[in-house]
């Protein structure tokens, strides 16, 4: 292809970059749609997330509203999911409980990314700071995930900002172990070398040319964190640690089904199902963004 | 002619030169666990060079004596253990913060692999911005855009590639967008770390020609790093070759050439092919590895694979002499 160069140099680079976007953009939407894993992950997260999003468009009931005359009503067409032991709709309770829980799902995530993210690329690139740092991770690592999610949140008090910093505290040194990993193999790269060389500052190396390289591992952990986070709340909420009671999450409607586990099935296996899927549709994201984020598994040359 | 050169040559001699490297040491420390011993790898041992304004010192040698540790503890990405360097009267090794990065304005580095040498997620119009950026040269956006595309086709990438991806070039150019790139800063001195080893024979004289043509125009001085004889003696005004992380001998192109003195240099020199099976000529080959750095021969460092050692190099470390002008060589065989 023969280019003329007396034009307008910076007018062609941007052209090339329209090109360049284009053709990136066709290439990513292949690469999205050979993953199958990736796609359908993607679209059950999403469905959900809109499902939850227009939910007072689904029901006529509000979440805390009783009606003692319908208790315990097997699902019908009025009560799509049955009524519980104080008369409320269960489907709009799974609905607004969804919410709490993606949300708190959602926040923690993104929490325990930001903070992992930074605890890891700076203990990858201050050798006194990664001592530090580690054993602190190591100290975290050492008690299981909910025991220490209780204590915490027995500390806090029940509320679902306590929930999202409990389980970013007890995710983070996991985040933060692999964010660190991927860093360090950066960090010995020639590039690193090259724009040391060139006097750059340790935040523009860090942040810079670091952080985008791990961007990956990144990425996919966040979303199994996510995925996590929701059991995690699920279960705290269920131990009554969680998000307090009359509130609902999918984790206290399982709890208030339990008494009555054996006469109303609906109240355990609707916000169950839920629980199953979201988790789901996340890990098969993950999974599928592995793939896709990673250039030697690319399937869409075939 | 031979006047001429000679009064080159004298013109050199008294010229400052830009780059002065003197006694450079660089030593790796190796402790095993559970041991008090401590042990160097003398990866890099009593160097010392000087590199004139717009001239290319070549630095040759096989793999593992030293050549790219020097380079990389010059451009201070290595401490030093001992010694000075001098860019025009400056202390390299003392400077700090602002200084410092003052000087990776003025001394600019090439590397070896072009595939790791570009940050993979940064679009190469940005790679050959970010050093601007950093020394503020240049008061915009659109004006360091400008010289970023300005320098990109003085090496021959095409504006419409300006944002593309590393990955997205071969070889040879992104060894070219990695010399725009050194380039960005208007550099005084390039160590160009074995710039061309890692690419075919074909793209290798390109980048040359190419370098030789940005030395001209930009009045570059290169310390060209490089195991390739050929290579070295084409580009380089003057060769040093290191043996085990010592400088054995040092002397103009021609000069080393035509009349190798060191033994070693005699070796590397005759195993130079040529591209004529009827020429014979007696192949000089040594015996056995090189040693290991971490426990480096007495005396002269190459004693124990020289075909000319004698008693006196297994004891007597030679220091670098001249044995002709301008012709130094370490070795006790040119001793009066």
């Amino acid at each position: 292809m023969e280019v003329k160069y007396a034009t307008d140099a910076q007018l062609q680079s941007i052209q090339g970059k329209r090109q360049m976007r284009q053709e990136g953009l066709r290439l990513f939407w292949r690469r999205l749609l050979a993953n199958k894993m990736a796609l359908y992950g993607g679209l059950i997260v999403l469905s959900l997330c809109l499902f939850v999003l227009i939910a007072p468009l689904l029901t006529k009931y509000t979440p805390l509203e009783i009606d003692p005359a319908n208790r315990l009503q097997p699902p019908s067409s009025d009560h799509w999911f049955g009524t519980d032991n104080f008369g409320r709709d269960i489907f709009t309770r799974v609905v607004y409980g969804g919410r709490v829980s993606l949300i708190v799902g959602f926040a923690s995530a993104l929490l325990t990314g930001f903070i992992g993210m930074v605890v890891g690329l700076l203990s990858a690139y201050y050798r006194v700071l990664d001592h530090i740092l580690m054993r602190i991770c190591d100290g975290l690592l050492a008690f299981p995930d909910i025991l220490l999610a209780i204590a915490i949140t027995a500390v806090l008090g029940p509320n679902p900002v306590n929930v999202i910093i409990a389980i970013t505290i007890v995710k983070v040194p996991a985040m933060a172990r692999i964010v660190r990993s991927a860093a360090l193999v950066v960090r010995e790269q020639t590039y690193i070398e090259a724009i040391k060389a060139q006097g750059a500052s340790a935040f523009r190396i860090i942040w810079g040319h670091i952080a985008p390289n791990v961007l990956s591992p990144f990425f996919v952990q966040v979303t199994y964190v996510f995925a996590a986070a929701i059991i995690l709340e699920a279960g705290l909420s269920f131990l009554g640690a969680g998000v307090p009671a009359p509130e609902p999450s999918w984790g206290n409607i399982l709890y208030d089904g339990k008494i009555v586990i054996f006469t109303a099935w609906w109240m355990t296996v609707f916000p169950g199902i839920f629980i199953v899927l979201s988790v789901l549709g996340l890990n098969m994201l993950g999974d599928g963004l592995r793939d896709l984020l990673d250039p030697h598994t690319n399937k869409a040359i075939k | 002619m031979e006047l001429a050169v000679a009064e080159q040559l004298e013109n050199t001699q008294k010229e400052q030169p830009i780059l002065q490297v003197k006694n450079l040491k660089k030593y790796y420390k190796i402790s095993r666990p559970f041991s008090r011993q401590v042990s160097y790898v003398k990866a890099v041992d009593d160097v010392s060079f000087n590199l004139y304004e717009k001239k290319t010192l070549g630095l040759v040698g096989e793999s593992g004596c030293g050549k790219s540790t020097t380079g990389k503890t010059i451009m201070r990405l290595q401490e030093p253990t001992a010694g000075e360097a001098y860019y025009k009267g400056k202390d390299l090794f003392a400077l700090k913060g602002k200084e410092l990065k003052q000087m990776h304005r003025e001394i600019q580095m090439i590397f070896q692999d072009p595939h790791s040498s570009l940050n993979p997620k940064k679009r190469i119009g940005d790679a050959v911005m970010e050093p601007m950026h950093i020394h503020k040269i240049g008061s915009s956006k659109s004006e360091r855009m400008e010289r970023a595309l300005d320098l990109l086709l003085k090496v021959g990438i095409r504006p419409d590639q300006f944002y593309r991806f590393p990955h997205e070039f071969s070889g040879g150019q992104r060894q070219r967008i990695g010399l725009a790139r050194a380039l960005a800063v208007n550099p005084k001195v390039i160590v160009c770390d074995e710039p061309v080893s890692a690419l075919d024979v074909s793209i290798q004289s390109q980048v040359i020609n190419l370098l030789e043509e940005i030395q001209e125009s930009f009045n570059l001085s290169y310390l060209f790093i490089s195991h390739d004889l050929s290579v070295v003696r084409h580009i380089s005004d003057e060769v040093a070759v290191m043996y085990l992380g010592h400088i054995v001998e040092l002397a103009p192109t021609d000069e080393l050439f035509a009349n190798p003195l060191h033994p070693y240099t005699k070796a590397l020199l005759s195993a130079i092919p040529i591209p004529d099976p009827k020429v014979k000529r007696e192949r000089i080959v040594i015996k056995g590895d090189v040693p290991s750095p971490l426990n480096p021969p007495s005396g002269c460092v190459f004693h124990t694979r020289c075909p000319f050692a004698t008693e006196r190099c297994k004891v007597e470390k030679p220091i670098l002499k001249e044995a002709a002008s301008k012709h130094t060589v370490a070795c006790h065989l040119y001793d009066e």
